[in-house]
């Protein structure tokens, strides 16, 4: 198996409250992996961890996080977020920018100014989040006054301009309607013939669906790591049964 | 009766008492502001003409002329006012929106209040102090640093407040796309704050706009023609601050003028800003 992340045993810690226990899962290149679990199990933080992003809401990490064999705790986080983007949970498009300054935001801000070398990679970014049809004709209005859906896709868009090896997903359908969420899906199984994609969902269905692998957290700690129709089928802990059956969390 | 129609009666008339209730101190908190708009138009339009603007004050005895060096040294010392507050303001309160959340922050938040608690004149007299004596004279600079001063607390806070309203999700957007934080924070967060941050300079520079306590020790006043930074300077504060306890009808009558003058020129500045800072879309 080609590995894209790996991480051994990794904790995280918000001050000194321990949110996640000794993980260590592989994440294999250009598939995608879900992580399910009850509210407060620490997925979101797992996903925060794999670019840093754990440091702006003030967490810290123990143990080691490789991305292609590369330690991740001695790169610099600013162009670690470019190698792994991320799309978070309620859509966040920029609302003083344009559609085509919000996909382009990343780029711009990095000091890439010319229209000639920004205009294809916004068309591309948009193509690929299946948004351009549905905006090509209002690029310059605001990026805000399109619906929730949209929205979420030029996220998608915002992420893919910057060209990244892998896109962290935070539960990126959960604030949408399900038409919304069925376009999302289609595009993560676009997507992963050229990304590596961990989701976070609360979704089962979405889980199932979507990934490849499927993780289990529960408490912290990884519970149960396997191919997603084995967790759903056949999971080998009793605990990821109930979870995936329903009868808690 | 019933106890639940009887309940949603009471309710209704309650409704309806307070309703009333805010309406009439809504009206007693405009009495003022009616008075103030009509005796300042009422009185001073008689004398609001081209030459108040464009020409000097004539001596005792001899009627007519205007305030022109009055008005060029209000926006004199506003423009020299703001070169100094709004950038100490704005920074400020950016530091102590997205980095003071420390002591050190606290600190500074604590004393912004109490400077802004500071009266005018204090500042007044801390300019004459620091500036006025080893200069030797009074100055523009002198008045312009006092009303820089002044603004410090006003455009601090409503920047800090402004900034944290802009939701942290923006932030993370910005960080998660590989942009520095600095970038994020000016490129981002201060644009998205930027028209809540224009408001607080706009309040900032409107107060010192009419400021007259720090001014009469610091630029003093001046009856002739003068733009230059390091000598006295007229304002219209301070015009109608001489001209409204004069003993002559006539200079009266010229102090109610600048004082409509001044809340023309608030007004201006007051929508130019609006303009300015117009969002380029439509709000849903």
């Amino acid at each position: 198996m080609d590995i894209k992340i790996s991480v051994k045993n990794l904790e995280a810690f918000y001050g000194k409250n321990k949110v996640l226990k000794n993980i260590s899962i592989d994440i294999p290149r250009n598939k995608v992996v879900a992580i399910i679990g009850p509210s407060g199990c620490g997925k979101s933080t797992f996903l925060r961890c794999l670019n840093r992003m754990h440091e702006v809401i003030g967490g810290t990490i123990t143990g080691s996080i490789q991305v292609d064999g590369e330690d991740l705790t001695k790169t610099d986080p600013v162009l670690l977020r470019k190698r792994l983007g991320m799309v978070f949970q309620k859509p966040n498009p920029f609302p003083t920018m344009s559609i085509f300054n919000n996909v382009a935001a990343g780029l711009r801000f990095n000091g890439v100014r010319n229209k000639k070398i920004l205009t294809p990679i916004v068309e591309r970014s948009l193509k690929q989040a299946a948004l351009w049809d549905e905006v090509k004709d209002n690029l310059d209005d605001s990026g805000v006054n399109i619906s929730g859906g949209q929205q979420q896709r030029l996220c998608i868009a915002r992420t893919l301009a910057v060209d990244p090896e892998v896109i962290l997903m935070d539960e990126p359908a959960s604030a949408l309607d399900p038409i919304s969420t069925s376009k999302i899906e289609e595009l993560i199984f676009e997507l992963k013939k050229n990304y590596t994609i961990v989701i976070v969902t609360h979704n089962m269905q979405q889980a199932a669906r979507v990934s490849d692998s499927t993780a289990f957290f529960y408490m912290g700690e990884l519970i149960e790591y396997d191919k997603t129709t084995k967790i759903f089928t056949n999971p080998a802990n009793k605990q990821t049964e109930d979870y995936v059956t329903g009868r808690f969390g | 009766m019933n106890p639940s129609k009887f309940f949603h009666i009471k309710r209704k008339v309650t409704s309806v008492i307070m309703m009333s209730l805010s309406l009439v101190a809504t009206l007693i908190a405009l009495v003022p502001l009616v008075f103030i708009f009509y005796y300042t138009i009422s009185k001073g339009i008689s004398y609001l003409n081209i030459d108040f603007f464009i020409a000097m004050p004539k001596p005792v005895g001899e009627t007519g002329g205007g305030m022109a060096n009055a008005i060029a040294g209000t926006l004199l010392l506003i423009g020299i006012g703001g070169v100094i507050g709004i950038p100490v303001g704005v920074m400020t309160g950016t530091y102590l929106s997205e980095f003071g959340n420390n002591k050190f922050g606290s600190v500074v938040r604590f004393l912004t209040d109490v400077l802004s608690g500071v009266p005018s004149i204090v500042v007044g007299v801390v300019a004459y102090t620091l500036v006025v004596i080893p200069m030797k004279h009074f100055s523009a600079l002198a008045g312009g640093i006092a009303l820089g001063i002044l603004m410090i607390p006003t455009i601090t806070r409503t920047t800090e407040e402004m900034i944290k309203l802009v939701p942290h999700s923006l932030r993370e957007a910005g960080l998660a796309l590989g942009i520095p934080k600095w970038k994020t924070t000016i490129l981002i967060v201060l644009k998205t704050a930027w028209k809540g941050i224009a408001t607080g300079i706009l309040l900032g520079l409107s107060r010192a706009a009419g400021e007259t306590a720090p001014l009469l020790f610091t630029a003093l006043g001046n009856r002739f023609w003068s733009t230059k930074v390091g000598q006295p300077i007229a304002s219209l504060s301070v015009y109608i601050y001489d001209y409204a306890k004069a003993p002559f009808e006539d200079w009266n009558q010229q102090a109610w003028t600048a004082a409509l003058v001044l809340m023309l020129m608030i007004s201006i500045l007051s929508l130019t800003f609006r303009i300015v800072t117009r969002s380029k879309y439509k709000t849903k």
